[in-house]
């Protein structure tokens, strides 16, 4: 599923816009890359894609259908949104959070079906997570429960996955882990949005890259093309060599 | 017993268990409910023998008329009044889990919108206006007490969903309307003269007033309450993540927050109208029954109805009984059941103490 934006504006107050005539079309079958410095608006952007800020003008299209003419379940069967700020001390196991994934889905007050059961235990599966099914959420660190989030967002089988910095908290071989199981959804046909902060490792993994910068976007296109020396000291105002052998292997060095 | 099963079972896989668990607790509260309601028939003054209580029930339902003294204590003032505490306990507790669950705070109950205090005040109002004109004094009071218990949720409302985040704001509007509508019924009694007795009924709380017309009302609320929280059980489930999480996953979150706030108010109100203020039950049964079958409301919504039931009909059996034949606040007692077993229960599993 494509999404569309087109000449998306938004503020949290009038005179300070967030986004400022944002157009971008996200693919499926694609890992896109959400980058830029702190505050240059990529956690709204994700935000406004599932409708949860609705923008003062322009609009945002799933394949043909407007966004704004869904409503909020019918969003949540189509696009799993892992979110930032995810209190810690929630009273459910691990395996309870990812069934309630499955809530755009289900009746209202049933007990979990066997299906569902065996779908968690297969989201919590993919990442690394099955020995911690049974244990309270505030009983995992940062980095366990960022991981259960991210399967909950599996479990809602939806055709977009959008993810705030998913792997903020994890440590390297999960973080890999992570951004493998990306390319494998985006395999599958399905349309990942991850907003990175890290520089180097993520845009390894990552077909489109956007760069954000005051509320505008400054580039797009593939993280060789985006990620380069004048962009990084523009926009971030970093002096760094970096340079592209190929697609995947990068070299940087600072000054 | 239930800790050592559970503590057995909860290694090899704590999502099945919890599900059999909660059919355990569920039954074993059930159990004692009903065990809880023979007993509260059989004592008091004239104790009547449980195979003699089955045998007047049996032809009372068979609709044999009402006929010597011990079918007159049975039923028209034991049974109703027994009755009208289950109902009394579990709209409490059923209206405290909802409380918590609304404010995502283990501390919240009706109390702490306002409403209780609301209630009450309108209860006393009422029954101080009608002895000034001349008529039916309980009636306005129960007509008045809900009608404030619902307005002053409607005012906390409107005050507090202008804050920032709505929790909080609702939060302190609550305390505030609460702590102002208690302070004008202190008031009150000052101008209360001979009726200061009726009054201190809706402040103490007791079920000394109980009559079939109040089980009726009673019944009809805790029901619709109860249907209610089972119908949305999944949807707080989802609301307990947080308001965008909750969003995110397709919930309705400023409907579902109306619906609890009207729901609170509503068991609340009527049942505060009919039995005074009655503390602890709502604060305190949610978190003993979350305790025993963890978060989910799938689960806990049931023995949660049914725990409160069985908490206020024990202590009011020992209310009524310790110092017979005077009456002792069945506060007291909700308290000194409620509170050992809390803090026992809180020791021996701390982990998943919190909504």
């Amino acid at each position: 599923m494509n999404l569309r934006i087109e000449n998306l504006c938004f503020a949290y107050r009038q005179e300070v816009p967030v986004l400022a005539d944002v157009s971008l079309t996200i693919r499926s079958g694609r890992v896109t890359g959400l980058l830029g410095p702190n505050g240059s608006g990529k956690s709204t952007l994700l935000r406004c894609l599932n409708g949860s800020l609705r923008a003062q003008s322009g609009g945002i299209w799933l394949d043909d259908r407007p966004l704004a003419a869904l409503d909020r379940r019918e969003i949540a069967r189509h696009i799993a949104v892992a979110a930032q700020d995810t209190p810690a001390a929630l009273p459910f196991t691990a395996l309870e959070l990812v069934l309630l994934g499955r809530y755009p889905h289900g009746t209202r007050w049933q007990p979990d079906s066997p299906e569902d059961l065996r779908l968690a235990r297969e989201c919590l599966a993919r990442l690394d997570l099955t020995a911690l099914a049974d244990r309270p959420c505030d009983q995992l660190s940062g980095g366990e429960r960022q991981r259960v989030i991210v399967a909950r967002t599996l479990a809602q089988q939806t055709p977009v996955l959008l993810w705030d910095e998913p792997g903020s908290h994890l440590d390297l071989r999960h973080q890999l882990d992570l951004y493998r199981l990306a390319r494998n959804l985006a395999a599958e046909g399905r349309t990942v949005v991850m907003v990175c902060h890290d520089l180097l490792l993520a845009p390894m993994f990552v077909d489109d890259c956007v760069l954000l910068h005051r509320a505008r976007i400054r580039v797009v296109g593939r993280p060789s093309a985006v990620l380069t020396h004048g962009n990084l000291r523009d926009v971030f105002g970093c002096g760094m060599e970096i340079e592209w052998p190929d697609q995947t292997s990068v070299n940087a060095r600072w000054h | 017993m239930i800790s050592r099963v559970t503590s057995k079972t909860r290694q090899s896989s704590g999502s099945l268990s919890l599900h059999r668990r909660a059919r355990q607790v569920t039954l074993l509260l059930a159990g004692c409910l009903l065990a809880a309601l023979g007993l509260a028939l059989a004592t008091g003054s004239v104790p009547i023998p449980v195979h003699e209580i089955a045998r007047r029930l049996a032809g009372w339902m068979g609709g044999h008329p009402v006929g010597d003294a011990i079918d007159r204590i049975l039923f028209a003032a034991r049974l109703p009044r027994v009755l009208l505490g289950m109902l009394a306990g579990s709209s409490l507790a059923l209206a405290g889990l909802a409380a918590q669950t609304l404010f995502r705070n283990p501390l919240a109950s009706p109390s702490i919108i306002g409403v209780s205090n609301g209630a009450a005040l309108g209860a006393v109002g009422g029954l101080l206006l009608a002895a000034s004109v001349g008529i039916h004094g309980t009636a306005a009071a129960i007509t008045a007490s809900v009608a404030t218990g619902l307005a002053v949720t409607a005012v906390v409302f409107a005050l507090g969903r202008r804050g920032s985040y709505f929790g909080h704001g609702l939060l302190l509007a609550g305390i505030a309307v609460g702590a102002l509508c208690s302070s004008l019924t202190t008031a009150m009694l000052y101008l209360a003269g001979e009726r200061l007795q009726a009054i201190v009924f809706w402040l103490m709380g007791g079920l000394w007033q109980a009559n079939w017309q109040h089980v009726l009302i009673l019944a009809l609320a805790s029901l619709a309450g109860l249907a209610c929280m089972v119908v949305w059980s999944r949807d707080l489930n989802v609301f307990l993540l947080g308001e965008r999480t909750a969003r995110d996953l397709g919930l309705d979150v400023p409907k579902l927050q109306r619906r609890l706030l009207a729901l609170i108010a509503v068991l609340a109100s009527v049942t505060v109208s009919l039995t005074g203020v009655i503390g602890f039950i709502g604060l305190i049964v949610p978190h003993l029954v979350r305790l025993l079958v963890g978060a989910d409301h799938r689960r806990l919504v049931v023995p949660v109805a049914l725990g409160g039931a069985l908490l206020l009909v024990l202590a009011d059996t020992c209310a009524r009984t310790l110092a017979a034949p005077a009456e002792i606040p069945v506060g007291i007692f909700t308290a000194v059941v409620g509170a050992p077993v809390f803090l026992w229960l809180l020791q021996t599993r701390r982990t998943q103490a919190a909504p």
